[in-house]
């Protein structure tokens, strides 16, 4: 039996409204109970449901209210304690369940990870082996290919350079010990330390505060929806969310603020951002020319750009074209239930072989075939959905959550006047944490380091 | 025609520090064994630095010292100074270095091999293995003598098709001058071994009476009385110093100059050699800005005026050597007795050995030391003893030894070797033991006595010893968590000279001891006294109450690392049979073989997802093996 206790959320991401965080393990009601107001689960008979809300640890704000269901170990999926709250409120509700339920010493499970200990628990037979083998790789692939889109450049090069910060201050410690008669290595000092751990646990909590704000850490795959006006990028939005949140209307211009919104589109985590009308973006290509608006634009990951049937192709439509040129998008073309004046050929010609849907979204046609395109633009084919997208992104708040501990447990170290040789343990914990991030954990760069930073030898 | 020369259970080639090591682990677990090497008075030699120990190599000293092993008691005995390093720094760092007086080292270890009882040596070159299925079964010798054995361990260091290289002068021989071992090179190629090419360099020695040592600053030894091994009681009072100068501008200016010329820069391709032990070249190219680097001067023995200069390590031609020698202050009118070099080598290359470092292609053959991809005399002594237990165990029908990393730097070593591989000559630093503040200079005997014991390495007496040692530190342990301090005007006192803040509550004896500025010598003062402990239980009381905290979390990384290290792997499972394991993992598990998941997940390209799929597919029990 494994002896900790992991969580994920198990429902797919952005369908429906109820998703589901599982635990399974010895603390998986301890935690539950920690976190959450009703009913105690200490007492209540297993695989019973019960009603209840998540408190915030922190604040003790209600953050979300909740069914819980409790399932104790050996019927179960995972022969372990399970314990499944249903959340209501969306993804980023979820989320934030998650969190708290990490924070209260549960593990980010890896993928297939439920199912690998329902195995190695006796609970899948033998002969599935094979099964579950497959599961973990299909798992653990797309979970790869979705924390690599997810990796914002950004990101990675930040936690890149406080990596190189805290290697450059660990392997001066490590020269000092390896080579403690060398003169022109000075010493390294606790005052140094002292500043380097304050410098880089300070950036961690700004990535940290970032994250909450959803800015470097995305939710899902930025996806801008662009056109002329009234050509419809808000009904397709509706269409895609299926609720009415954007205003529709017949006068050009309606949408002032940019509106996001996330859907789940086939298993693709998307974040859509309706642009505001055509003046803003006539405005954007004119003022700040193709190039700059292209970098806006850059920043999404894909575009959905929508024509209308009914108009012919416009100056306007055409500087779009240029400035999407080379980024991801699917061109839209719809009102084809109104005449056609929409020059089919050109558009063809001007998308550069990127896929072209027609819709009717007044008639509700042809959205299957845009979700259709949309699932392979990203994963070329169809794929399922998982839990995986969020939890790649809760991984790295996760990864960065306890990056700072570690740190913080190094400072402690210095206050307590422990040797750098032991400070220095927490710290080369926390590089290894950040390292997980970028999925870098490779041991070697610490010896790397020692000898080209330093001139060693007989 | 060769002769029959006789039979052994275990046969040694090679009586470097690898090879003695291997020999006298091998003899005193019982198995008859047999040393072959190229020159008798050459035992133990020390072809380079005239020094053991230091960060990491020290306490693997201690490690050998534990298991039983010589090289901690020569040197004890046949030292010029010793001096404890990392003294300001954590336990876990101070590490303790010997300069060695060489010709007495090679002296003294020659006698030890002499005197063991079920070990015999005798000078000879070894040509090639007896190999029979895969299986080997003795060694031929250059003059025709036929061995025959259980096991054989090769410790043939850089003797393997060595090259010296100064300057244009390029000539096959082993270290020094001594002849070099080609043969045995070629057959193990034959035999199918993948073989790497290494270098590594030495710096020329000079006559201490051609030194003006008043230009240069004394480096004298402690004078406290230390030593390697924990049986020493007879301490070496009468220390010699070393001398530290300075490369200076005019030095890097010869160097600079002459670049083209050295060995090593004359564009020809040539093996790797470490990084941590650049040349001087290597130095002054790499590093340019520095406008010196630290020369220090190390007497090669008592009875001897040669000196080594260490930090000129070169491959410059002897001409140029001269100038560069006598550029430096203190050396100005130095006369140089050998001049340095560089040596190029084969290895064979270390994935190929099983934890054991019996080799996975041929069975009941082991390699240890130098030929293994290492550098440095106690990395050697550490793989020769563990060979030399294993091959013996082999023989014997016993279970193998493998020390995790957990348990010594010598596990570390050869755990990094044959999981990992290295691509140049691998030097112990204290940055490759991940629970270093577990594998400290203190506490070796603790680490291993059990295993020595079990082995039949260590006497009864010596094990008895370190039974009560255990004992006593332990009920010391125990006493301080019930002992009450509480504040009084003596109490704070002490507490005020040691520059803590005074007590205000009665506090655990145990619990002052983690307070910064206290040491247990300082708490001896406030306590009973306890009579029945040596300073070197004092010392372990101290460290194991203060640093608890650390030492416990490293032991919850540990029992996670060791769950893995149980999960074992058969030998001749087939990774082809497996789905769902990434093609490059794949590809990495089978050179390696990994006997563990433990190990597997070390390997460089085997990510936490092939290791998951390992375990499942290992859990299922229905495993798929490789035809033999
Ligand atoms: C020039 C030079 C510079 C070095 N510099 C450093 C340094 O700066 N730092 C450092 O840590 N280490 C250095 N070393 C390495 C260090 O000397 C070795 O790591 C160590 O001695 C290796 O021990 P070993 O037992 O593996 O091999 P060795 O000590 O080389 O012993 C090999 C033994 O094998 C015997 N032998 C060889 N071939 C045969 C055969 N065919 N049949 C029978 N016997 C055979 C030899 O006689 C010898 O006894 C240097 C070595 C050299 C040569
Ligand atoms: N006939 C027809 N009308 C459509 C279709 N799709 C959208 N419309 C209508 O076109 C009008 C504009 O739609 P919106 O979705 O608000 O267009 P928009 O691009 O968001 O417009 P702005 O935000 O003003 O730029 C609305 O009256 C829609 O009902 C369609 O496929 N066919
Ligand atoms: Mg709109």
């Amino acid at each position: 039996m494994e002896t900790d206790t992991i969580t994920a959320i198990s429902t797919p991401i952005g369908e429906g409204a109820i998703a589901i965080v599982r635990l399974s393990g010895p603390e998986a009601i301890s935690i539950t109970e920690q976190i959450y107001k009703g009913k105690s689960l200490r007492e209540a008979d297993s695989h019973t449901i019960h009603y209840g809300k998540i408190l915030d640890p922190q604040t003790q704000e209600v953050a979300e209210e909740v069914m819980v269901t409790l399932m104790r170990g050996p019927k179960t999926f995972t022969r372990e304690d399970v314990v499944e709250i249903n959340c209501h409120g969306g993804m980023v509700s979820v989320n934030r369940v998650l969190e708290i339920i990490l924070s209260k010493g549960a593990r980010l499970a890896e993928p297939g990870e439920f199912t690998k200990r329902a195995f190695l628990n006796g609970r899948i037979d033998l002969s599935q082996a094979e099964a579950v083998m497959d599961l973990i790789r299909a798992k653990t692939d797309k979970a790869m290919s979705v924390a690599l889109k997810q990796m914002d450049g950004r990101l990675s090069g930040l936690i890149q350079t406080l990596r190189q910060n805290l290697l450059e201050t660990v392997a001066h410690v490590e020269v000092n010990i390896d080579y403690p008669e060398y003169d022109d290595v000075e010493e390294m000092s606790k005052e140094v330390m002292r500043e380097k751990t304050k410098e880089v646990h300070r950036e961690i909590e700004n990535l940290l505060e970032v994250a909450k704000q959803g800015k470097i850490l995305r939710e899902g795959l930025a996806t801008a929806i662009i056109g002329r006006p009234n050509v419809g990028k808000s009904s397709l939005m509706n269409a895609l969310v299926q609720e009415n949140k954007a205003i529709v209307t017949e006068i050009p211009g309606t949408t002032r603020d940019i509106i996001e919104e996330y859907v789940n589109v086939r298993g693709v985590p998307l974040r859509l951002v309706d642009t505001a009308g055509i003046r803003e973006t006539e405005d954007i290509v004119e003022k700040i020319g193709v190039e700059r608006s292209r970098k806006v634009l850059k920043e999404s990951d894909l575009i959905l750009f929508v024509l209308n049937h009914n108009e012919e192709l416009s100056e306007e439509d055409e500087k779009l074209f240029e400035a999407i040129q080379g980024l991801e998008y699917i061109v839209i073309i719809n009102k084809t239930d109104l005449e056609q004046k929409l020059d089919l050929e050109k558009v063809s010609e001007l998308s550069e072989g990127n896929p072209i849907v027609t819709t009717s979204l007044l008639e509700e046609a042809g959205i299957d075939k845009l979700e259709q395109a949309i699932a392979e633009t990203f994963f070329s084919g169809e794929i399922d959905t998982g839990d995986l997208t969020y939890v790649s992104n809760i991984r790295h708040i996760q990864l960065l959550k306890q990056a700072k501990e570690a740190l913080e447990e190094s400072m402690q170290g210095l206050d307590m006047e422990m040797p750098l040789d032991i400070v220095q343990i927490d710290v080369t914990r926390t590089w290894e944490f950040l390292g997980e991030i970028i999925g870098d954990t490779a041991s070697d760069s610490l010896i790397d380091q020692l000898f080209s930073q330093f001139c060693l030898g007989k | 025609m060769t002769y029959d020369a006789g039979h052994y259970d275990v046969i040694v080639i090679g009586a470097g520090h690898a090879g003695v090591e291997a020999g006298l682990a091998s003899a005193r677990m019982g198995a008859k064994t047999l040393m072959l090497t190229l020159n008798l008075d050459m035992i133990a030699f020390m072809p380079c630095n005239p020094s053991i120990g230091g960060p990491a190599k020290g306490i693997v000293v201690r490690e050998i010292d534990a298991l039983g092993g010589a090289m901690a008691k020569v040197i004890d005995k046949t030292h010029i100074q010793m001096r404890m390093l990392n003294t300001g720094k954590g336990p876990a760092v101070q590490a303790l270095r010997a300069q060695a007086d060489k010709p007495l080292y090679i002296k003294e270890m020659k006698n030890i091999i002499e005197n063991e009882e079920n070990l015999t040596i005798r000078q000879g070159m070894v040509n090639e293995l007896i190999v029979e299925d895969g299986v080997c079964k003795g060694v031929i010798t250059e003059s025709k003598a036929a061995y025959s054995a259980e096991t054989v361990i090769i410790t043939t260091g850089t003797f393997m098709r060595g090259k010296v290289l100064m300057g244009d002068l390029e000539y096959e021989s082993g270290p020094n001058n001594q002849r070099v071992s080609v043969k045995l090179s070629e057959h193990l190629e034959d035999l199918g071994f993948e073989l790497t090419r290494f270098k590594t360099g030495t710096p020329p020695r000079v006559n201490s009476h051609t030194i003006d040592y008043s230009k240069t600053e004394i480096q004298p030894g402690d004078e406290k009385p230390q030593s390697f091994s924990y049986e020493t009681t007879e301490y070496i009072t009468d220390q010699i110093p070393c001398w530290l100068t300075y490369t200076n501008e005019f030095t890097h200016e010869i160097i600079n100059e002459n670049l083209s010329l050295s060995a090593m820069y004359s564009g020809m391709k040539r093996g790797t050699g470490p990084r941590y032990c650049p040349s001087i070249e290597d130095k002054i190219v790499r590093f340019n800005d520095k406008p010196r680097h630290q020369i220090f001067l190390e007497p090669e023995g008592r009875d001897t005026e040669e000196v080594y200069v260490q930090g000129l390590s070169t491959s410059l031609p002897e001409s140029i050597q001269h100038d560069m020698v006598r550029s430096v202050e203190g050396l100005e009118n130095a006369e140089i007795m050998r001049a340095g070099y560089a040596i190029e080598y084969d290895a064979v290359v270390p994935t190929q050995l099983w934890p054991t470092l019996e080799t996975k292609r041929i069975a009941g053959l082991y390699t240890a030391g130098q030929i293994n991809g290492t550098s440095g005399y106690e990395e050697a002594a550490a793989q020769g003893i563990m060979a030399g237990i294993n091959a013996a165990a082999k023989v014997l029908g016993k279970d193998p030894v493998i020390l995790d990393r957990s348990q010594a730097y010598i596990g570390v070593l050869i755990d990094d070797l044959v999981t990992k591989g290295t691509n140049e000559p691998y030097r112990l630093l204290t940055s490759r033991a991940e629970y270093r503040l577990l594998l400290r200079h203190d506490n070796a005997d603790l680490r291993l006595s059990e295993t020595a014991n079990e082995l039949g390495l260590i006497t009864d007496a010596r094990y008895q010893t370190f039974v009560e040692k255990k004992r006593l530190v332990e009920e010391e342990k125990k006493r301080l968590n019930k002992l009450i301090i509480k504040p009084s005007e003596a109490i704070n006192q002490v507490m005020e000279e040691a520059g803590a803040t005074p007590l205000k509550e009665a506090v655990k004896a145990y619990d002052l001891l983690k307070r910064p500025e206290l040491s247990y010598e300082i708490l001896e003062n406030m306590i009973e006294p306890n009579p029945d402990l040596s300073n070197e239980m004092k010392e372990q009381v101290g460290i194991q109450i203060k640093y608890e905290g650390y030492i416990k979390k490293a032991y919850e990384q540990v029992s996670r690392m060791l769950k893995m290290e149980d999960k074992k792997i058969p030998d001749d499972i087939d990774y082809d049979a497996i789905g769902g394991i990434a093609t490059e993992a794949k590809e990495k598990l089978k050179k390696v073989r990994p006997l563990s998941v433990g190990q597997a997940s070390r390997i460089s390209g085997v990510n936490p997802a092939d290791v998951s799929i390992l375990l499942v597919y290992i859990e299922q029990g229905n495993i798929a093996r490789v035809a033999n």
